[in-house]
């Protein structure tokens, strides 16, 4: 338990309280096979109950840890084992992916922090940086077969590269950290790291070398352009150096999208079924249910229109600001929507109902611009002194017309 | 990328051609190619293109590129309007 104690106490906590295994694993610190002969086995003649008993445990496995399943093995170096870790991705690894892009225990689908090793690597060999978010950590490795290398995984809190250069844990501080810390200068003859491009904002290459004396390479953006890279004398150019957001890269993002919007979506929807039980009888439980799940729909098509129609159809939506391809996804669905739940709406309603689909729509659109790789906070923040009094004045509308509907009927 | 254009003219990037000694270290970097050397000068080729992400200003060696990093996000902008900038913690 050693290591996941010495992460902050609240991860650990909140992980234990989301995820049911905590995951230990043997990462960096380099385990030595035990010692102990092993007791003898006698599968034959054991005249036992039930199957036959697996076979004996790893001579790697040490009380309190768990191996990860991707270690293969240890190579011994200079510097003690290192785990030797498999290239190609198992189901569990998949069955994890598929986790975290639904945003379930995301913050600590990790691996532990230190050195690696890919293939059979020795003192020449190249040493590339990731951080230690496994979806990271995986991309990596799949694309390492037949590729002898280093991987020195920095903590950078479970996040990916390019996020936690952006929140600076995929830092220079922490860089040399993990450099000196697994005795790199002792593991290979050279003095240079690889590092993914998107890196960068976390990184300074001059404070690095002078911080360790390594001397920082920027590689592609992408792992799969690494076995380019290395054979093109670790050149990256051209688009090994570009961003892309297609629509698959958009539609990956949206279940997490989705998953940061339920919690919010359970407080205004509880608000929603409330105000629509409001009427001449002061409060009616049946109005609330039944007028509250025409409410409760539109607030539900207007997530759908922002979070799932618009990052879809981004580059084809009508103007650059994200709140205002909002408003058109909002209003094409929230119409379309609104008209299909049935004749008993009135008009008074009607627009309230469409009002909601679109302000709802436009702010989930507009917080769409986290996710994307070409958006600015500058640009961000004018667009948002646009939207946010639009967004608010919608819903101050629909509100009062939702609330003044069963009086005017 | 060049499908995805953003706002025109809100960008802090700024270069300060007389430091720059064309090292192309901000070229390298950037990944929405924002930065061209030629003749030892880097020059913007595409400034309305930058995401503030402040991977060349990490990275110049004589500090002649200045922007005010962050992320591109509105839950991290409402936090930076409410608490303000240093308190905020980037949310992607």
């Amino acid at each position: 338990m050693k290591e996941l104690l010495a992460n902050d106490k609240n991860a650990a906590s909140r992980a234990e309280a989301c995820c049911s295994s905590s995951q230990v694993t043997m990462g960096g610190s380099a385990p030595q096979p035990l010692s102990i002969p092993m007791a003898q086995t006698q599968e034959d003649d054991t005249p036992c109950c039930g199957p036959k008993p697996g076979p004996p445990s790893s001579p790697f496995e040490k009380p309190g840890y768990r191996m990860w399943h991707f270690v293969s093995g240890f190579a011994e170096t200079p510097v003690g084992a290192i785990p030797r870790i498999a290239t190609t991705l198992k189901a569990t690894d998949f069955a994890g992916t598929f986790r975290a892009r639904l945003g379930i225990c995301r913050d600590r689908y990790r691996v532990a922090p230190g050195l690696y090793s890919a293939g059979d690597p020795g003192a020449e060999s190249p040493v590339l940086v990731t951080a230690n978010y496994k979806l990271s950590f995986d991309s990596l490795r799949r694309e390492l077969n037949s590729i002898d290398a280093w991987i020195l995984v920095l903590d950078t809190r479970g996040v990916n590269v390019w996020c936690a250069a952006g929140k600076k844990t995929f830092s220079t501080e922490e860089l040399i950290r993990q450099v000196n810390g697994v005795g790199l200068n002792r593991l290979v003859s050279h003095r240079e790291l690889i590092l993914p491009q998107l890196g960068a904002p976390g990184i300074s290459a001059q404070a690095v070398k002078k911080g360790c004396g390594f001397k920082v390479i920027w590689g592609p953006i992408r792992a799969s352009d690494l076995k380019t890279f290395l054979r093109n004398g670790r050149k990256a150019e051209g688009k090994m150096r570009q961003l892309t957001f297609s629509i698959a890269e958009r539609i990956l993002l949206i279940p997490v999208e989705l998953s940061l919007i339920v919690k919010p979506s359970m407080i205004i929807l509880l608000a929603v079924f409330f105000l629509s039980g409001i009427g001449p009888h002061i409060f009616s439980f049946s109005a609330a249910w039944f007028r509250g799940l025409n409410g409760a729909a539109a607030y539900i098509l207007g997530v759908l229109a922002g979070a799932v129609v618009a990052p879809i159809l981004l580059p084809w939506l009508p103007r650059r600001q994200f709140y205002i391809k909002g408003i058109w996804t909002g209003l094409v669905v929230g119409f379309i929507g609104v008209l299909s739940l049935g004749n008993d709406i009135g008009r008074l309603e009607f627009l309230a109902l469409v009002l909601v689909s679109t302000a709802v729509s436009s702010y989930a659109a507009m917080n769409f611009t986290g996710a994307t790789p070409f958006t600015s906070p500058s640009g961000v923040e004018k667009e948002m002194r646009q939207g946010i009094p639009i967004q608010i004045i919608a819903v101050a509308v629909a509100t009062i017309a939702w609330v003044a509907a069963p009086f005017v009927n | 990328m060049q499908e995805f254009r953003y706002l025109e003219n809100v960008t802090t990037l700024k270069l300060d051609e007389e430091r720059c000694t064309g090292c192309g270290m901000c070229e390298t970097v950037c990944p929405h190619t924002v930065f061209k050397v030629e003749k030892s000068k880097a020059y913007f080729a595409d400034r309305d293109a930058c995401i503030e992400c402040g991977a060349c200003t990490a990275n110049c060696p004589v500090e002649a590129i200045s922007v005010t990093p962050g992320v591109g996000c509105a839950a991290y902008i409402i936090q930076t309007w409410i608490k303000g900038r240093n308190a905020a913690v980037a949310c992607c």
